[in-house]
């Protein structure tokens, strides 16, 4: 309550100034943000991430549960799942990817259109989780590049969205020479 | 208690076939040679006192260092007569190949994939043996007990 107040005071008396003074902003009575470009664009991508769910495996309940009304990812912006991954760039990963599945998460991912972030949802997806077998891809950052870990079997809800903000920390702070990022370092595909 | 009408008829149908039977709380086990498995499993589906209809699962059992080796394992389900029996098949290392048992019950066309899949037994008259949850190019048969348990060999990125 107190931090609302402070903030309204604070504009109440920059409105108050503005209009006692006598320069430009005058003319331009409150109308006008002034920011970097780079930041703006930034703020506007961590609020509006459109998602790829890649859902393989258990992960998927639990994945529904944070979309869902209950712990609602939409309160964060990221609200829409595509299901085709030209109109996405959140890429999350769910669950437990395969050998025989690599090859598709990775075309999935090189057929995102960029910027594009990963979520690797679950501990299967971080590092394999305890499929240490001859059939589990151990971590999807062995094929792409991830940029959040929630590990979990499943991660709670929370986890999850803990892990959203702090991505969305990440998107803040990019620099646009981040970008592209290109192909998945993966040999063949 | 009471030897089971199944393991009767088939030790008077089959006596060669037959190499053991037993018998626990009801549930019935045959162990037989795997010669004959197709006319015995035909035999089970269709005699009027058996009528096992419903192939519940097939399955393999690798006895590394057992003569023989493999053991193919059919479990059958009776919907007339509410009765279940178990089918073991022995097949050795050497020749390790069994005749199909799709042309009886379609169900074991996907379960004689995964068997061929994990621990290389042939299935002859299979119309289409091929992997089913492995790759294309997969080496070995993983469900082997002498297969390395630390052995990768993944499609695409590092080996680890």
């Amino acid at each position: 309550m107190g931090l609302k107040l402070s903030r309204w005071q604070v504009t109440r008396d920059l409105v108050a100034r503005q209009k006692e003074s006598t320069g430009p902003e005058r003319l331009l009575d409150g109308s006008v943000i002034l920011t970097r470009l780079e930041a703006a664009v930034n703020w506007a991508r961590k609020y509006s991430f459109f998602l790829y769910p890649f859902v393989t495996a258990c992960c998927g309940m639990e994945f529904m549960s944070v979309a869902g009304p209950r712990y609602d990812l939409d309160r964060f912006g990221a609200a829409l799942p595509r299901f085709s991954p030209r109109q996405a760039d959140l890429l999350m990963v769910v669950g437990t990817i395969s050998h025989k599945q690599a090859p598709i998460l990775v075309k999935v991912y090189n057929q995102m259109a960029e910027p594009k972030w990963v979520f690797a949802f679950g501990v299967c997806a971080v590092s394999g989780g305890f499929y240490d077998n001859y059939s589990v891809v151990q971590g999807i950052d062995t094929l792409i590049p991830v940029d959040i870990y929630v590990p979990g079997c499943p991660p709670r809800p929370e986890m999850v969205l803990d892990g959203l903000l702090q991505l969305q920390q990440k998107v803040k702070e990019e620099r646009w020479s981040d970008w592209p990022r290109g192909e998945a370092p993966v040999s063949r595909c | 208690m009471d030897e089971s009408v199944t393991l009767k008829k088939l030790a008077q149908k089959f006596p060669d076939a037959v190499v053991g039977t037993h018998r626990f709380r009801g549930d019935d086990t045959v162990i037989v040679t795997k010669d004959k498995i197709r006319d015995i499993c035909f035999f089970l589906r269709d005699d009027p006192d058996l009528l096992y209809n419903f192939m519940m699962d097939l399955t393999v059992v690798d006895y590394l260092g057992r003569e023989p080796r493999f053991e193919v394992v059919y479990h059958l389900y009776s919907l007339a007569h509410n009765q279940r029996v178990r089918l073991k098949a022995l097949v050795p290392e050497s020749d390790l190949t069994i005749d199909s048992v799709v042309p009886v019950w379609i169900a074991a066309d996907w379960f004689e994939r995964e068997a061929y899949d994990m621990y290389g037994v042939v299935f002859q008259g299979h119309p289409n043996l091929r992997r089913i949850l492995l790759y294309e190019g997969f080496e070995g048969h993983p469900l082997r007990k002498d297969y390395p348990l630390k052995k990768r060999q993944p499609l695409i990125g590092p080996v680890n």
